[in-house]
């Protein structure tokens, strides 16, 4: 501890430029996330009621299977990004809230795999 | 210094809440549901991805009535985040700060989520 000057103490703990990283990827995954959420909802409307068949020429037809993948990878990276904002607002705990914000990015690179993998598997026919 | 009592924003208890406030929270609270509308999405794809059984067995679960409730919820809940976001994207820009403007955005938004949610559900009923 005596041997740490305080500059030593603060690098890397403050806005060493990439501060605003959080902020910024947020603001661009929301932007792409406009026209992806209403491709997204036109799709799912107007497939509304389809079979098996329809609905698996829907998602596996290559314009759809591309944007559908990308909407997962998006959508979770802003859900997490979203989420941990308002872990780090509401919840005091120190331990608690870093162990919320730790399950939350894994469940999310998680479940957009799991999303992007099963729109792959549709695609390729497998 | 313990900083497990202290008072964290934002104080939703402390004030009354204006318009603009609850337009404001129902942003966060949107955001936590549209995450848990996301495992739908992930869950639909991955009954589609697993074959016509698992499909016919999400399909009628997801065509149920209270499901279908949940689903039109999900729609206005999703077309508020939306237009709330792009609203938080002009102030991001620096525009729309004065409370006249930010209350006439906010029923914008309001208006502006209906109608899509309307627009969507026509498309998928129709």
């Amino acid at each position: 501890m005596a041997f740490r000057t305080p500059l030593k103490q603060a690098r890397g703990l403050g806005a060493s430029h990439h501060g605003a990283s959080h902020w910024w990827s947020q603001r661009l995954t929301a932007i792409g996330m406009v026209p992806l959420m209403l491709w997204l909802v036109i799709g799912i409307a107007a497939n509304a009621g389809a079979g098996y068949a329809e609905t698996i020429a829907w998602i596996g037809s290559p314009i759809n299977a591309v944007l559908l993948a990308v909407l997962f990878g998006v959508l979770f990276y802003h859900a997490s990004l979203g989420l941990q904002v308002i872990l780090e607002d509401y919840v005091s705990h120190q331990g608690v809230r870093l162990g919320l914000i730790i399950a939350v990015r894994f469940l999310a690179l998680l479940l957009a795999t799991a999303g992007i993998f099963a729109v792959i598997k549709i695609a390729l026919g497998g | 210094m313990s900083t497990d009592n202290r008072p964290l924003s934002p104080h939703l208890q402390v004030y009354r809440l204006p318009f603009t406030a609850l337009t404001s929270i129902s942003h966060r609270i949107s955001g936590v549901l549209l995450s848990a509308g996301a495992l739908v999405l992930v869950y639909w794809v991955l009954a589609a991805a697993a074959g016509p059984a698992s499909y016919a067995s999400a399909s009628s679960l997801l065509g149920s009535l209270p499901m279908q409730l949940l689903m039109l919820l999900w729609t206005f809940v999703l077309f508020y985040h939306l237009c709330n976001g792009i609203r938080h994207l002009f102030w991001d820009a620096g525009y729309g700060f004065e409370l006249e403007s930010a209350k006439r955005s906010g029923q914008a938004v309001l208006v502006g989520a209906f109608l899509l949610t309307g627009l969507g559900w026509l498309i998928a009923l129709v």
